[in-house]
C-alpha cells in the first residue's frame, strides 16, 4: 500500500540514482587518465622525432663542414691533398670496371650445407614469393644470391626513367606504401592482408626501406625481387635513407657487415650504385605524384626528368661541378640574401641557424640542438690552425667509419688536384652534377610540408625545405596533378593529409619510434584515383598485427 | 602582506610555466592555438578532472565569439589560471573510486561482468563513446573470467599512472 511501495519506489530511485553518479565518477576518473596518457604519448613522441632529426642534423652539419673545408682549404703538401680528395670523393669510373668484375659473384660457391632460398634468373613469381617465404621463417640469403640480386637489379633501373610514370588502366588497384626502415614484419603483413604483388596488383614503394630496422637486407631482396618480377606493376622510389653515407650512421651498413661477414663490403659497394639508380618519383596517371619527401618552390619536374640521377650516390655530400671563382663569389653572396636558397653552413657568422631563429616543429626546441657546433665559430678563421685541427678530426671520423665498413673510397682526380690529368678531370667534372642538379634532387627527397605558407630551408633536417600549401598548389597547378603523395615523417596514425587534402604523407613502419608508438598504414588508390587508407599495427601482447580501415 | 602577495605570484607564474607547456605540445603550427578538441585533454593533464558537461562550460569560455575550432592560448591561460588556484575539479581519490565501483557491484561480488560495465559506462551517467569503451574494455577485461576485478583494476591504474 501506501508506506511500503513509496520507499519501495523510493530506495529504487535512490539506486538508480546513485547508480548513475556512480558511473558519472568512474566515467570522470577514466578521461582523466586517458588524457594524461595521451599527454605523455605526445610528449614522448615529440622527443623520439626531435632525436631522429637532431641526429640527421648532425650528420648533414658534419658533412657540410667537411665539404667546406674541402672547398676552401688547399693542403700544402701533395700528400695531404691527395689523401683528402681520396677520402671525400666518390670513385664512379673505377667501380663501374669493377662492376664488370664482379659478376664474379659467380664465383662465390654455395655449400651444399645451405638451407635457404636459391635464386636463379630470370626470376619467377614463384621465387620473389619463396623469398618471402624464407624471409618469414628467418632465413637467409646466401651472398652470392644477393649479388646476383643486386647485380640484375641495377640492369633493370638502369633502363627506367627518374619518374615512372604508370597508368591504372592496366591494373586495377595500386597500393602506395611509405616508409618501411627494415620492419620485416611490417611488410609481409601488407602482402598478407592486402595480397603480393601480381600483374594485376601495383604497388609503389616511397622510399626509406632501409636502416633503423633489423631487416633492411631482407625487405631491398623481396623489393627488388618483385620488381624483377613485374617491371611495369611494382615501382620503387628512392628515399633519402638509399644512401650509403646515411647508412654508415643509421644502422643499414652495420646489418650487412654482420649479417655478410665475408661478402659485406662487396655488397655494399654494389648497393652504393643500385641505390643511385633508384627512380626519383612515381606518376601515377599524370595526376599523382608520389615522392619521398616534398617538393620546395623551385621544384622542376622538367629538370628532373633530364638529369643523369645515378650522379647523385649520395645526397649527404656532393662535389658539384667546378664554377669560376667569380661566379661561385657571385653564387655566395646570392645565397647571404635568399634564405630558401638553402641554409649557409651553421659554422659560417653569417649562418642564421643558430638559436637565433628557433624552428619548432610541434614542442621540439630547435634551440637547444642547432647548439651542438663541435668547433667554436669565431670571426676569421685562422687557415693552417683549422685544417691542422680539422685534418685530425678528419682522420678520427674517417677511421670510425672505415672500420664500420672496411671501405676504402678511392678517389677521382677532382678540380683544384695539380695531380689530376686534364682529360681525367674533364670527365670527372661531367660526371659530377650541377648545384641545381643536386638540390632539386634533395628538396623532394627530404622536404617537409609545413603548415604555413611559404618555403623555407629545413634546418631541423638539414636538408631540403619546409614547403607550405602555396608551394603545393603551384605545383600541382604547374603541372596539371591533382595530389602528392609523401612519406618521409612518422605520423600516430601511418598516415595524415594536410595542406587541404592535396598532400598525403603515408608511412608503413608501426611502432616505429617504441612499441605502441604510432600505426603503419598504406594507401589504395581506386578509380578516379581516390585514396582508401588500410591501417595496422603489431600488438604487443600477441606480436599479431591486427588491421583497422 | 608582502609575503603572501609574493608567494601568491610565484605560485601564479608556477601555473603559467606549467600551463603553457601543457598547451605547446599541440600547438602544432607553433601559433599559439590549439584545436578545441584536444582542450580536454590539456586541461586533465594540468591535474584537473572535470566531468564532460563542466569541460564544455569551460570550453565555451575559451572559445572565441564565433568559434572558430580552436583556442587562442590568450585566451585559455586565465581561465586555466584561475582553475588550477581555486583548485577546481580535483581528481577523484583512490578509495572513492573504489566505493564507486561498489556501487555497481551491487551483489558484492568484488567484480562486475564485460556486460555489466558496458550497459553502466554506456548508459548510464555521460556515456562513454563506442571508442571509449573498447579502450575501457581491452586493459580492463580479464578475457578468461569475461569480467572486471575492480580493485586489482583501479591498483593496476594506478601503478601505470605513477
Amino acid at each position: 500500500m501506501g508506506s511500503g511501495t513509496s520507499t519501495q519506489h523510493h530506495f529504487a530511485f535512490q539506486n538508480a540514482e546513485r547508480a548513475f553518479k556512480a558511473a558519472a565518477l568512474i566515467q570522470r576518473w577514466y578521461r582523466r587518465y586517458v588524457a594524461r596518457l595521451e599527454m605523455r604519448r605526445r610528449c614522448t613522441w615529440s622527443i623520439f622525432q626531435s632525436i631522429e632529426y637532431a641526429g640527421q642534423q648532425d650528420q648533414v652539419k658534419l658533412h657540410d663542414f667537411f665539404s667546406y673545408l674541402m672547398d676552401h682549404f688547399i693542403p700544402s703538401s701533395h700528400n695531404d691533398r691527395d689523401f683528402l680528395t681520396r677520402i671525400f670523393t666518390e670513385d664512379r669510373f673505377a667501380q663501374d670496371s669493377k662492376m664488370e668484375k664482379c659478376s664474379d659473384y659467380e664465383s662465390i660457391e654455395v655449400p651444399d650445407s645451405y638451407t635457404g632460398p636459391r635464386l636463379s634468373f630470370p626470376l619467377l613469381p614463384d621465387h620473389a614469393t619463396a623469398l618471402v617465404e624464407a624471409f618469414r621463417l628467418k632465413q637467409q640469403l646466401h651472398a652470392r644470391y644477393v649479388l646476383n640480386l643486386l647485380y640484375e637489379t641495377k640492369k633493370h633501373l638502369v633502363q627506367l626513367p627518374n619518374i615512372n610514370r604508370v597508368s591504372t588502366c592496366y591494373s586495377e588497384e595500386i597500393t602506395v606504401c611509405g616508409d618501411l626502415h627494415g620492419q620485416l614484419d611490417d611488410l609481409i603483413f601488407i602482402f598478407y592482408k592486402n595480397g603480393l604483388p601480381s600483374p594485376e596488383r601495383s604497388y609503389v614503394f616511397n622510399g626509406d626501406f632501409v636502416d633503423r630496422g633489423k631487416d633492411s637486407v631482407e625487405i631491398l631482396m623481396i623489393l627488388f625481387a618483385f620488381m624483377l618480377v613485374y617491371p611495369k606493376e611494382f615501382h620503387l622510389n628512392r628515399g633519402n635513407h638509399e644512401d650509403h653515407m646515411v647508412n654508415l650512421r643509421y644502422g643499414f651498413t652495420k646489418e650487412v657487415m654482420n649479417k655478410y661477414k665475408i661478402h659485406g663490403k662487396e655488397i655494399l659497394r654494389t648497393l652504393q650504385d643500385v641505390f643511385c639508380w633508384l627512380p626519383l618519383a612515381t606518376l601515377i596517371d599524370e595526376k599523382v605524384l608520389i615522392l619521398h619527401g616534398g617538393v620546395s618552390d623551385i621544384t622542376d619536374l622538367e629538370l628532373l626528368d633530364k638529369i643523369e640521377r645515378s650522379k647523385i650516390v649520395s645526397t649527404m655530400r656532393c662535389k658539384t661541378r667546378q664554377k669560376s671563382e667569380k661566379q661561385m663569389e657571385e653564387k655566395r653572396k646570392a645565397n647571404q640574401k635568399s634564405s630558401a636558397q638553402g641554409p649557409i653552413p651553421w659554422f659560417l657568422p653569417e649562418s642564421r641557424s643558430l638559436p637565433s631563429s628557433p624552428l619548432r616543429l610541434g614542442s621540439y626546441k630547435a634551440q637547444k640542438t642547432s647548439r651542438s657546433s663541435s668547433i667554436p665559430c669565431s670571426g676569421s678563421l685562422d687557415g693552417r690552425e683549422l685544417s691542422r685541427q680539422v685534418r685530425s678530426s678528419v682522420e678520427l671520423e674517417l677511421e670510425r667509419c672505415r672500420q664500420q665498413a672496411g671501405l676504402l673510397v678511392t678517389g677521382e682526380k677532382e678540380g683544384p688536384s695539380r695531380s689530376a690529368s686534364e682529360a681525367d678531370s674533364e670527365a670527372g667534372e661531367l660526371r659530377k652534377p650541377t648545384q641545381e642538379e643536386w638540390r632539386q634532387v634533395v628538396d623532394i627527397l627530404w622536404s617537409d610540408p609545413m603548415a604555413q605558407e611559404g618555403c623555407k630551408a629545413n634546418t631541423i633536417r638539414g636538408g631540403g625545405c619546409y614547403f607550405g600549401p602555396d608551394v603545393t598548389q603551384q605545383l600541382l597547378q604547374k603541372y596539371n596533378l591533382q595530389f602528392l603523395i609523401r612519406s618521409h615523417e612518422c605520423k600516430p596514425e601511418g598516415y595524415e593529409f594536410c595542406h587541404n587534402r592535396k598532400v598525403l604523407t603515408i608511412f608503413s613502419a608501426s611502432n616505429y619510434y617504441e612499441v605502441g608508438s604510432n600505426r603503419g598504414a598504406y594507401v589504395k588508390l581506386g578509380p578516379a584515383l581516390t585514396p582508401h587508407i588500410v591501417q595496422y599495427q603489431a600488438n604487443k601482447v600477441t606480436h599479431t598485427l591486427t588491421m583497422r580501415q | 602582506m608582502a609575503d603572501e602577495k609574493d608567494r601568491e605570484e610565484i605560485i601564479v607564474a608556477e601555473f603559467h610555466k606549467k600551463i603553457k607547456e601543457a598547451f605547446e605540445v599541440f600547438d602544432h603550427e607553433s601559433n599559439n592555438t590549439v584545436d578545441v578538441r584536444e582542450i580536454g585533454t590539456i586541461i586533465r593533464s594540468l591535474g584537473c578532472c572535470p566531468t564532460e558537461g563542466e569541460l564544455h562550460d569551460l570550453i565555451a569560455e575559451v572559445e572565441e565569439e564565433e568559434p572558430t575550432g580552436y583556442i587562442r592560448f590568450e585566451k585559455f591561460l586565465p581561465v586555466m589560471t584561475e582553475i588550477l588556484l581555486e583548485r577546481k575539479y580535483r581528481p577523484i581519490p583512490e578509495d572513492v573510486l573504489l566505493r564507486a565501483f561498489e556501487v555497481l557491484d551491487s551483489a558484492k561480488r568484488g567484480f562486475l561482468t564485460k556486460e555489466e560495465l558496458i550497459k553502466y559506462m554506456t548508459e548510464e551517467g555521460e556515456p562513454f563513446s563506442q571508442e571509449e569503451m573498447e579502450e575501457m574494455l581491452s586493459a580492463a577485461i580479464d578475457p578468461e573470467s569475461n569480467s572486471i576485478n575492480y580493485k586489482d583494476y583501479i591498483t593496476m591504474m594506478v601503478i601505470d599512472e605513477n
